[in-house]
């Protein structure tokens, strides 16, 4: 099977080149992201994907990772039909399927635990057993049935901000109004202002993203999610323009999305290489740095 | 491997500049992805009503830009009055192998009898039908300009009274039905394409469930980025004359 190097080679002439042998010509190359480019995803999922265990699911997750050139990735939420888990009992099940697939592939994942405002004794406690106890280095995505910038989100904030461990927190800015208690880049924006020191990234950027990027441009400890919205031309050029590369995210949301038209919009947007570099991973590493420091974890 | 890419778009879209929305820049960009046949209907045709100059546009366009690359799919209307003169025109004097619908942008269901007869008069012509069933995410969209995606539950009745027909749906989402996809796919000759289509493998699953040399390449660019297309070939897992099948020869067999 071609990897993806040698299948955008295989594809990467143009005319000039239509009768060079295929393989003459680099996409990688050209676009900065060599040999050594590391992509990390920061956001999946294991929904939506073929298999019976998370073991299983896990396992299609590398295959196409393998395809697509993606090193690693930060797993969350397990696989539940219920998208808005609400017992305390379902968020561990999940999060424990989170751990089971890490455990299995721990080269290509790292986890994130799932968690939720509304519950916030269980959420603690869930805290302490999958990050400061567990193996986990992330928390969210959050998507729960508490919109972000309510008071019970505040203790889960502090902590993060105090273990330097980033937030990740679903939102978006649909036409037509998002679901109740879901929570917007605003609502984001609200609880970062509360928490100066705390480093959280919106899954989505409010999908309409020329709207979620104005809406966190002033919140500097706010990044930019790129995750799971159509790969449409023109999100990551105004991202880099108004926020710097160093507030965006790559992320794909599988396997609801693909990694490919996420990772697309990286590829295809008019960056620079190095920008493209520090959005397709090195911004995740800086800010996992601390706690994959201290869990001496690979870095 | 070269790529026959069955969706692309040129003009502006209404509601942002894009990358790619110069044709110049679109051709560059095509050429870097080996890119050697391109199918282009115009943004214009969404809500513009001079449909006729809007085809002369396209079809000046792909005379100009690309060196033949750029095959021109007009737009047609058929809720204008004398449409029929639009399909005319489109064959007889631009010459184009196929038109481009918008049912939901142009304000009619698919089972309105207008579609039926511009799906017969193309068909006689024999003409190439593209129908575009989404142009961008719902949750996306401008507020003063909410578009639903066509409904094609009546697809597979539309295709069985028109024999002959060699339609192609554009822009399939997740969210299009699947049952209903499949049961237009045994009516006739439907095609489709792979711009919208997702999910983690996304394109390699669909190939599994759909007859395969009906798949063809679709990266809706510039709207999208053109990589999103590409990778999703590379992450499907097909293997390499599956590939190339979906990338070049399909649409070379369709458009005969």
């Amino acid at each position: 099977m071609l990897n993806r190097r040698r299948f955008l080679k295989s594809v990467g002439a143009g005319a000039a080149l239509a009768a060079a042998p295929a393989g003459a010509w680099d996409i990688r190359s050209e676009a900065g992201l060599g040999e050594n480019m590391r992509i990390w995803d920061q956001h999946s999922h294991m929904g939506q994907v073929p298999g019976n265990t998370p073991e299983e699911r896990m396992a299609f997750l590398v295959k196409c990772m393998d395809r697509d050139g993606v090193e690693r990735l930060i797993l969350s939420q397990g696989y539940s039909d219920d998208q808005h888990p609400n017992t305390p009992e379902q968020f561990r099940k999940e999060n424990d399927r989170v751990m089971a697939a890490v455990k299995a592939f721990p080269d290509r994942a790292y986890g994130s635990v799932y968690l939720s405002p509304a519950q916030l004794d269980f959420s603690m406690h869930e805290l302490n057993r999958c990050i400061r106890d567990g193996p986990m280095v992330m928390i969210g995505e959050i998507e729960a049935d508490a919109r972000c910038n309510v008071p019970d989100m505040d203790p889960i904030a502090d902590w993060a901000a105090q273990n330097e461990v980033v937030i990740f927190q679903h939102e978006w800015l649909k036409t037509g109004g998002d679901e109740p208690n879901e929570s917007s880049p605003f609502d984001v924006v609200e609880l970062a202002k509360r928490h100066p020191k705390l480093q959280i990234v919106c899954a989505h950027t409010g999908g309409n993203w020329e709207l979620g990027i104005r809406a966190i441009r002033a919140q500097k400890n706010v990044g930019c999610g790129i995750a799971g919205s159509d790969p449409t031309s023109g999100f990551v050029e105004m991202a880099v323009r108004e926020l710097g590369a160093e507030r965006v995210f790559y992320g794909s949301d599988v396997g609801g999305r693909s990694f490919a038209s996420q990772i697309a919009k990286v590829e295809g947007a008019n960056i620079s290489d190095a920008d493209k570099k520090l959005i397709l991973g090195g911004n995740l590493r800086r800010l996992l740095t601390p706690v994959l420091k201290r869990k001496g974890y690979k870095i | 491997m070269t790529v026959i890419d069955t969706n692309v778009y040129l003009s502006r879209w209404p509601f942002r500049r894009l990358e790619g929305d110069e044709p110049a820049n679109l051709i560059a960009k095509l050429h870097k992805r080996n890119v050697v046949q391109a199918w282009a209907g115009s943004f214009d045709g969404l809500l513009h009503r001079d449909i006729a100059g809007v085809n002369i546009r396209l079809a000046e366009a792909c005379r100009t830009h690309g060196q033949g690359m750029l095959i021109p799919f007009g737009s047609i209307n058929p809720k204008l009055p004398d449409w029929q003169e639009d399909v005319r025109r489109c064959d007889e004097v631009h010459n184009m192998p196929g038109i481009r619908l918008h049912p939901n942008y142009h304000g009619y269901k698919i089972d309105d009898p207008a579609f039926a007869e511009v799906l017969k008069l193309a068909t006689e012509r024999k003409m190439i039908v593209q129908m575009a069933l989404v142009m961008e995410d719902d949750r996306t969209q401008h507020p003063l300009m909410r578009v639903e995606p066509v409904d094609i539950s009546p697809l597979a009745d539309v295709v069985k009274n028109t024999p002959g027909l060699r339609l192609q749906i554009l822009n399939g989402t997740s969210h299009t039905s699947r049952e209903h996809v499949k049961a237009a796919f045994e009516a006739g000759n439907v095609y489709t394409e792979i711009a919208m289509v997702e999910r983690v493998g996304g394109v390699g699953r669909f190939v599994h469930n759909f007859p395969p040399q009906r798949v063809l390449f679709g990266s809706y660019y510039p709207f999208f980025y053109f990589e999103s297309a590409l990778l999703k070939v590379q992450e499907s897992g097909l293997d390499e004359a599956a590939q190339k099948a979906l990338c070049e020869d399909n649409a070379r067999k369709l458009l005969g």
